[in-house]
């Protein structure tokens, strides 16, 4: 299994794909939280100084724009999982692999870890954009960064756990849709338009909302406990929330089902 | 060089069907080490899944190969046991060949110092450090046997080795197996072209549909085709002859057996106490033998058309 997971990691090392993805996930992030930092410290003020309008606490600034790492982020490590291994597919590397350990659970475990290992890494550098852009951005508003708060270092602790989360669910989608086009459709498709859908039609009804914090997404937000979206968007219509290390075990059972689902199927298939 | 022992693989009546296809049909026949082995036949004949299912990447249908009675995946070391070239190019493009040996070595749990060691081997050591993407195919060819051989294994299988190499590299190639096989290794080349291994070849075993059809030396490919033969009692050598195994037919007043050689024509008449007139092997020429065998079924699409059509009624 060690050597499995050092074959793993050097896969991903010595193919661009990683820093491409980091950097572009640096610069998006980056400006997301910058962009949100600066455009909700100047709404709080302005809502602060008109009484009786709805109120913007500025304490709860911080997790929102930190949180941009999660919010606008997780599909980085999603798709970097899913290329990890539909990238086995498509380059035929399968063969190799296969000669070198042919006891496919143990690449797959190796590469569930190592991939993992890799998201809490994007994780990283999400918060890197997100905080160091953001807090100076919030100070600039007048508003306090928080970073001296245990509750914002917990709460990027939350944020490395979900995108770790997130990659590895992200190997479980490309072991059960091998072919790489599909693959990256389908988790373009269902992160940015399905799952948004379902999450703004579940939180209508209250019975629905009950299924509705099971979506991944939801589960997601829930695991880091801030994001833009739920707490302006369907978290005024009334949805439900797990808790956080509920969303966190929602996460870890998709990703689980996945790779079982994964392994059982195209994993186990005649590689020519 | 020091010699090392391969161990033998045996192919156990091995079946694989794609759904309603036989692509591989009861396939029996044991490569020994010491000696260069071809494994022979034209495009499609199912020479690369049988190897496939040799190394646990195809599973069969029915039947078993294995190296010295285990399993590919058995194998405690695999890769330092049999080393594999097979023809598809598995390399990511953006992954320099030296890279790619690593990922493949540490899996492997081999020492990193063989990269280089088979890289300098296979003549890349100049271009290691480039993405395979812009490599030749010649130069994929011999990244893949450096593949092949960075566990040092006893066993080389190799698929269509030849592809894509210009003479030289052929040449090379000949003088490689056969240094490989002398030192005691097993080696089994597959070609679809008798004419790119039969000097580097000691045995082949050839195989056309998914069925062996010839499993011996290269000679006996040549010679044992037709022995031309006579006696003053002609019936009674050619009843003596089929007992023995042979097909005999009437040609220009001799009889032409095929299916012995010509020193067990010789000893079937001799048991039978025939005094032969004429003992004469018939030399077809390799090429023209290889393609006796493998070309002598009627094509099947020739009959498959008019079905469908009907069909179509």
């Amino acid at each position: 299994m060690i050597a499995a997971m050092r074959s793993e990691t050097l896969k991903l090392v010595t193919v661009r794909l990683w820093w491409i993805l980091a950097l572009i996930l640096l610069g998006y992030v980056g400006f997301t939280a910058g962009l949100l930092a600066g455009l909700f410290g100047a709404l709080g003020n302005q809502l602060a100084a008109s009484p009786g309008a709805p109120q913007l606490p500025p304490e709860s600034l911080p997790a929102i724009v930190y949180s941009t790492t999660t919010a606008v982020g997780y599909v980085f490590p999603l798709i970097f999982g899913a290329l990890a291994v539909t990238g086995e597919f498509r380059y035929q590397t399968l063969t190799p692999t296969f000669l070198a350990e042919p006891r496919r659970g143990v690449v797959l475990a190796a590469k569930l870890v190592v991939v993992g290992v890799a998201g809490a890494i994007f994780g990283v550098v999400g918060l890197v954009a997100s905080m160091g852009i953001g807090a100076p951005v919030l100070a600039l508003t007048g508003n306090d960064g928080a970073l001296g708060s245990s509750e914002t270092w917990l709460l990027a602790v939350r944020i490395v756990l979900a995108m770790a989360l997130w990659a590895v669910i992200g190997v479980g989608v490309g072991s059960l849709i091998p072919n790489q086009i599909a693959s990256i459709i389908v988790v373009l498709a269902f992160t940015q338009f399905v799952e948004p859908i379902l999450r703004f039609g579940t939180s209508i009804w209250d019975w629905t909302a009950q299924i509705g914090q099971f979506l991944p997404g939801s589960a997601g937000d829930s695991l880091v406990g801030a994001s833009f979206f739920t707490s302006f968007g369907a978290g005024a219509a009334g949805a439900v929330s797990l808790e956080w290390w509920q969303g966190g075990l929602v996460l870890v059972a998709y990703a689980i089902v996945l790779s079982l689902a994964g392994l059982a199927t195209s994993w186990r298939r005649d590689v020519t | 060089m020091d010699t090392m022992r391969g161990t033998s693989i045996e192919f156990q009546s091995i079946t694989k069907s794609f759904g309603a296809v036989k692509a591989v049909s009861n396939l029996s026949f044991t490569v020994e080490p010491g000696v260069v082995t071809g494994f022979l036949g034209p495009n499609g004949a199912g020479k690369t899944t049988t190897l496939r299912m040799l190394l646990g990447l195809v599973r069969p249908t029915s039947g078993t190969a294995t190296f010295a009675g285990a399993a590919y995946r058995d194998l405690p070391n695999p890769l330092s046991t049999v080393g594999t070239a097979l023809e598809a190019s598995s390399f990511h493009p953006g992954r320099t060949a030296r890279n790619h040996l690593r990922v493949y070595a540490a899996a492997a749990s081999i020492p990193r110092e063989r990269v280089g060691t088979v890289l300098d081997l296979v003549g890349l050591h100049d271009d290691a450090d480039r993405r395979v993407g812009g490599y030749s195919l010649g130069m994929r060819q011999r990244l893949g046997l450096a593949f092949a051989l960075i566990g040092d294994p006893g066993v080389l299988v190799l698929d269509e080795p030849t592809n894509g190499l210009d003479p030289e590299g052929i040449r090379w190639m000949r003088g490689f197996l056969r240094a490989r096989a002398a030192e005691g290794r097993t080696v089994l080349v597959s070609s679809h072209q008798l004419s790119e291994v039969q000097q580097s070849v000691d045995r082949v075993v050839i195989i056309t549909r998914g069925e062996a059809v010839y499993e011996g030396s290269l000679a006996g490919l040549e010679s044992g085709a037709r022995v031309r033969v006579s006696a003053v009692d002609q019936p009674a050598l050619a009843l003596a002859l089929i007992a023995a195994g042979a097909e005999v037919h009437p040609d220009a007043g001799v009889l032409v057996a095929t299916g012995l050689t010509a020193d067990e024509v010789g000893a079937a008449a001799l048991a039978a106490g025939i005094v032969l007139s004429l003992l004469a092997p018939e030399h077809v020429g390799l090429e023209e033998a290889f393609l006796g065998l493998v070309g002598a079924d009627p094509d099947p699409a020739a009959q498959v058309v008019p079905t469908a059509t009907e069909e179509a009624r």
